[in-house]
């Protein structure tokens, strides 16, 4: 700023108050224009995905020609299409790991996009998916990535010769010095679970190919980075600017997650461009749960070494990142955007860190809030916690002796970098003061004395904001790195525009989710040009074709405080010192002596000297040729924003990953109920700085929200595989998000080190519980069982696992003998039963054996062919919870002892998943008939299996009865049903339907 | 009663906030997505269609209801409030207020499902204890707020003595 025209305004600025939003009139009456709610092109057309029921299978043949027969649909594309018209996406690593935007060849993880379909309405769409029919031959997968890194794991891209598609290690310092040196080496290994932040609105996609201009225009709720941008134009072959990619005014939520609607944004433009017309997808919450994107779940080793008195000297690391079956661009963005923190809030000279990226038959991993953070801290903050317990030292004791101390900043870390400003003891301190750790201490004895379980954890942590574009560049060698160019910086760009009546419009690269950018975009305005927030309208739907943007445009790595609100300060600043100027020449006096408030320009020494706000601004329009010289006509600025700071990596590889760095410390109180294992927070506390907060009323919203995803990470939500690699948390009641009355309360505390390299002094906020609350519970559980490894999330299971052991298998002898048999993986069904009929078992042996009786038993069958003796296909309706579709079935009965028993074989497939199984049925003459027991045992994979056990049983439950009623009807008599219990335990149909319909509410 | 062939549409009437609406739908049709497409009540959201999220809630003959969970034709005859109903003449009520003041929502898509459950809790019960509050707003799912900005904006709004 000016040093001449900063002077003291009339009233306190807006910057820093904490002010309710612009944005919350039309979002608290139904009027927000999220991307399902926009209008949509006349004779748009609906596009539905099929998807992968298997984790890894070769893809054999895809028949859709009953499905393109039916009135309403207008195309079916598969990976084959897809191929010729497309590339596949860039990504980070040379290996060959071709991804399109549908399965091509193979399918690598449940829920891959195998087949698009096109028509009329979504209703007409999904009928379809259930008619094509998909001929797979599916290959062993592999899920961990400890196994997948191992020798002779199957490999999910088989031309890459191995799953751990990249390695790289780094050695900062003399690490082996220090640990040949240390009193002590502690050492521990952490798993980091899957998860995502499930924004509550899916992805939106309508692609409008205009074939006159050859040119896609999409509207999609994407988030940014728009680096993604130029990897869906070079997908679609051709230049960036033929893909006009536009935004909504809101969007649903995100948390890095739609990012990852990308792949959509291309294949929905193919789609259009093939059939000639718009064409509109939007995700479901199945399609959205079971494979739009999650986090990395990482697998590290690290250990320390560590004097006597708890001093740590080096740090060294090896982290096994688990990206799922392909490496989205902008990954593995995980495991360096985090890598100048990697020492984290201490003061480690010495570093030593092997990153290793596997890839497993899992969906894809990609951006989420907090991004690497959460990983890196379990690793570094489980370690400190096990320093203090090892060495017997108080753990917060630990933390002091090797915090960065106070007045060492801007400080160098040991992997380069530049953290700009903070106070670590003194916000340590403030935490803990007040008595508040020894009123913790007070209770934890409390509880422990009345024989409860209790313990205490702390979190120490560096929040970095605003990315580095060139820290995936660290991935490559620097020899590499010379040859191809180095990357660096990130652009951050806004746009201030005055109307000829003074009237004032901001844009800016920021993509909206919900944070409040446009609120605050006008506090920092408003400032600057002597107006009120209510002044200003601010509009952050994104166009590439006629806004300003860069690739780091977007709201991702908390940028927006670092970021775009800076380039917005600087725009309105270029308005502000030409409106001073052409007020100085109208009121005859000198810029320096003029200031704008009150909507007005006026005389400092003499307030009666002034004119309006819109006066000054029509003056820009209406008389340019008046305007003092050198003042360029017009009043539009468009302001860049590049901090000198993001320098590219070092020769030896240092890196300053961010531009600011802001310092959180929580301490948390906990209680395990000794009955429920369910672990309750009892009391928590976390202590911000992240600079200036420019409005504490969002700010803290931000810290509230990310308290409760980091809660959910440490005790709720994953994304659970079996070995084979069926996914089982696909629907809101498998994946447990949690609710209002989960949450415990949140003690927020600041303190504020202003940023000196952003003018505004703030730094990013919102992704730091993120990365803090999970270790800090984990850290207390240790403390309340004395452990070392501490699994996530903590479920009433796995604490249950921790202080009982694992649950014993049930005594021989209850098992069934389906049971016993069954199936290593998938979601496995079993039961047993028994009905009686009144009809000899030779009658209701041919029932069983008649093609045309078996069809009017068997529960939405559709149509029953016999192939061979005793083999038959059939396709049957089936609905489990809340999904329902068709089936093709084989059925093979074999080991026939006729009139007593049978054993019957087979497999269901369908677009909501795969079945294969079997079982044996026995007749018996009784007095009344025949009494007839069955048992069997499936196993279920696709969204069938994602959707629930409960609902699984109690469906397979319900249809076996429905056949066995048929069965009875059929052979013409009464029956008389006496279901004994499954091998499960439920509670009958009445449960399972409030399962199904009552959710959690 | 009527009986409908596949492909057939049915006659919808209803009362959406205070006005008399019709439409077609197939049998099938969600009640969700005939509020949305066919009667442009874009304010009720669909978050996952299988009744947990609580996005879609809308008060049907006086009840809070999923309108993912019911079919359009389910709802001939009824009478439905949206979160379009609230703030008729532009004016927030003391609930959307509140909700503004403490800042309790981010990106809004939850935010109509949440208001039409308390306004369905404010009818049976003026002055609920923040019990009962919580126990209503933990039939939602919100990703964005962390909860507690609600439970103090329904408080504020019942009584005035959230901080």
């Amino acid at each position: 700023m000016d040093a001449a025209v900063a002077g003291r305004e009339a009233e306190a600025p807006w910057v820093g108050r904490a002010l309710p939003r612009k944005e919350d009139a039309a979002l608290l009456t139904g009027k927000g224009r999220y991307a399902d709610d926009m209008p949509v092109p006349a004779g748009t057309l609906v596009a539905h995905i099929l998807r992968s029921p298997h984790a890894h299978a070769i893809i054999r043949n895809i028949d859709a020609a009953r499905a393109l027969s039916l009135p309403g649909v207008k195309a079916v594309l598969t990976g084959e299409d897809i191929r010729k018209v497309s590339d596949p996406f860039l990504v980070a690593v040379k290996e060959p790991l071709p991804q399109w935007s549908l399965a091509v060849e193979r399918v690598r993880f449940v829920g891959e996009p195998v087949a698009l379909i096109v028509a009329s309405d979504r209703y007409i769409a999904e009928d379809a998916a259930e008619k094509i029919d998909v001929d797979y031959e599916p290959l062993p997968a592999v899920i961990d990535p400890r196994a997948a890194v191992a020798v002779g794991a199957p490999l999910v891209h088989p031309d890459v010769k191995s799953n751990e598609v990249a390695t790289r290690s780094f050695t900062y310092g003399d690490p082996k010095k220090a640990f040949a040196e240390a009193d002590h080496v502690v050492a521990l290994e952490v798993e980091y679970p899957r998860n995502s932040f499930t924004p509550m609105e899916c992805f939106v996609v309508v692609a409008d190919y205009r074939a006159a201009e050859q040119t896609f225009d999409v509207l999609s709720n994407f988030q940014g980075p728009f680096s993604a941008h130029p990897v869906m134009a070079r997908a679609l072959r051709i230049p960036g600017n033929r893909l006009r990619l536009r935004t909504p005014q809101d969007s649903g939520g995100s948390f890095g997650i739609k990012l990852s609607v990308f792949p959509f944004i291309v294949l929905m433009g193919l789609a259009s461009r093939a059939v000639g017309r718009p064409v509109k997808w939007v995700e479901d919450r199945l399609e959205h749960l079971l494979a739009a994107s999650s986090g990395p779940n990482r697998v590290s080793k690290i250990e320390a070494a560590v004097m006597k008195d708890g001093r740590i000297t080096a740090l060294r690391m090896d982290n096994l990142e688990d990206y799922g079956a392909f490496l989205r661009a902008p990954m593995p963005g995980p495991l360096y955007r985090m890598h100048g923190a990697n020492t984290g809030a201490y003061d480690i000279h010495h570093l030593e860190v092997t990153n290793r990226i596997a890839l497993t038959n899992k969906a894809p991993a990609c951006l989420i809030r907090g991004f690497g953070g959460p990983q890196l801290y379990l690793a570094v903050e489980r370690l400190v916690q096990r320093i203090a317990v090892e060495l017997n030292l108080e753990h917060i004791d630990v933390i002091r002796r090797n915090l960065i101390p106070a007045g060492v900043f801007p400080y160098k870390t040991a992997a380069g970098a530049l953290y700009d400003s903070g106070d670590y003891p003194r916000a340590v301190e403030g935490a803990i003061g007040d008595g508040r750790l020894e009123a913790l201490k007070k209770r934890r004895d409390e509880v422990r004395a009345r024989g409860g379980i209790y313990g205490i954890g702390f979190a120490a942590v560096v929040e970095p904001a605003m990315s580095n574009m060139g820290y995936l560049s660290t991935l490559l060698p620097a020899a590499v790195r010379e040859r191809v160019g180095d990357k660096n910086g990130a652009v951050s760009l806004a746009t201030v525009n005055v109307d000829p009546l003074g009237a004032v419009t901001v844009t800016a690269d920021s993509a909206v989710q919900g944070q409040g950018h446009a609120t605050v975009l006008s506090q920092i305005v408003a400032d600057q040009l002597g107006l009120t927030p209510d002044d200003i309208v601010v509009n952050l739907e994104i166009d590439t074709q006629k806004d300003q943007w860069s690739i780091a445009s977007g709201t991702y790595s908390s940028r927006f405080s670092p970021g775009t609100a800076v380039a917005a300060h600087l725009a309105a600043e270029r308005i502000r010192n030409k409106l001073l100027r052409i007020a100085a020449k109208q009121l005859n006096i000198l810029p320096d002596d003029v200031e704008l408030a009150d909507g007005k320009a006026r005389s400092r020494t003499n307030p009666d000297n002034a004119l309006s706000f819109g006066r000054v601004a029509g003056t820009a329009h209406w008389s340019p040729v008046m305007l003092p010289e050198g003042v360029e006509p017009g009043l539009r600025e468009t302001a860049t924003w590049c901090p000198p700071e993001l320098e590219p990596p070092s020769k030896d590889d240092r890196i300053n990953t961010s531009l600011t760095y802001g310092f959180i410390f929580d301490m948390c109180g906990i209680e395990i109920d000794p009955v429920t294992f369910q672990v309750r927070v009892d009391r928590y506390i976390s202590m911000h700085d992240a600079g200036r907060l420019m409005n504490p009323l969002l700010a803290e919203g931000q810290m509230k929200g990310a308290f409760v995803q980091g809660l959910a990470t440490a005790l709720y939500e994953e994304f659970v595989y079996d070995e084979r690699g069926s996914f089982l948390s696909g629907s809101f009641a498998d994946y447990l998000v949690p609710t209002a009355t989960e949450i415990p309360p949140l003690e927020l505390m600041h303190i504020e080190t202003p940023s000196p390299f952003t003018p505004l002094g703030a730094k990013g906020l919102a992704e730091g519980n993120c990365m803090s609350v999970p270790v800090c519970i984990a850290n207390a559980v240790a403390d309340a069982l004395s452990m070392k490894d501490i699994p996530l999330p903590l479920s009433p299971r796995r604490v249950h696992a921790l202080m009982v052991g694992e649950e014993a298998p049930p005594p021989a002898g209850l098992g069934t003998a389906a049971k016993q048999e069954k199936p290593k993986d998938g979601r496995d069904i079993t039961g047993k039963g028994a009905f009686e009929v009144s009809a000899a078992p030779s009658e209701v042996w041919r029932t069983l054996l008649d093609p045309e009786a078996l069809k009017r038993v068997i529960p939405g069958c559709h149509e029953l062919i016999l192939e061979a003796p005793n083999a038959y296909r059939a396709e049957v309706s089936l609905g489990v919870g809340p999904v329902r579709g068709r089936f093709r079935a084989r059925v093979l009965l074999s080991d026939l002892d006729e009139p007593h028993s049978a054993r019957l074989s087979g497999s269901l497939a369908g677009p909501l998943g795969a079945a294969s199984g079997g079982g044996v049925v026995g007749l018996s003459a009784t007095e009344g008939g025949t009494r007839l027991v069955y048992d069997y045992a499936v196993t279920v994979s696709g969204t069938a299996a994602a959707v629930g056990g409960r609902l699984l049983d109690g469906a397979a439950d319900i249809i076996i009865r429905k056949f066995f009623e048929g069965l009875a009807r059929q052979v013409g008599k009464e029956e008389t049903a006496s279901p004994h219990a499954s091998a499960r335990k439920r509670s009958g149909i009445i449960a399972w339907l409030r399962a199904l319909f009552g959710g959690r509410k | 009663m009527t009986t409908l062939k596949p492909g057939d549409l049915a006659r919808i009437d209803l009362t959406l906030n205070g006005e008399a609406v019709s439409g077609h739908a197939e049998p099938r049709m969600l009640l969700a997505d005939f509020l949305r497409e066919k009667c442009g009540a874009t304010g009720v959201h669909v978050g996952c269609e299988h009744g947990v999220c609580g996005c879609c809630t809308i008060v049907m003959n006086g009840v809070a209801v999923r309108s993912c969970l019911a079919l359009a034709v389910q709802a001939e005859g009824a009478v439905i409030e949206t979160v379009e109903s609230l703030a008729p003449d532009g004016t927030l009520n003391a609930m959307q207020e509140a909700f503004r003041k403490h800042h309790a929502l981010q990106c809004g898509f939850c935010t109509p499902g949440i208001l039409m459950s308390l306004i369905d809790l404010l009818r049976r019960n003026p002055k609920p204890e923040r019990e009962e509050i919580v126990h209503v707003v933990g039939g939602h799912l919100c990703r964005c707020t962390g909860y507690s900005n609600i439970i103090d904006a329904a408080m504020d709004a019942i009584n005035g003595t959230a901080k």
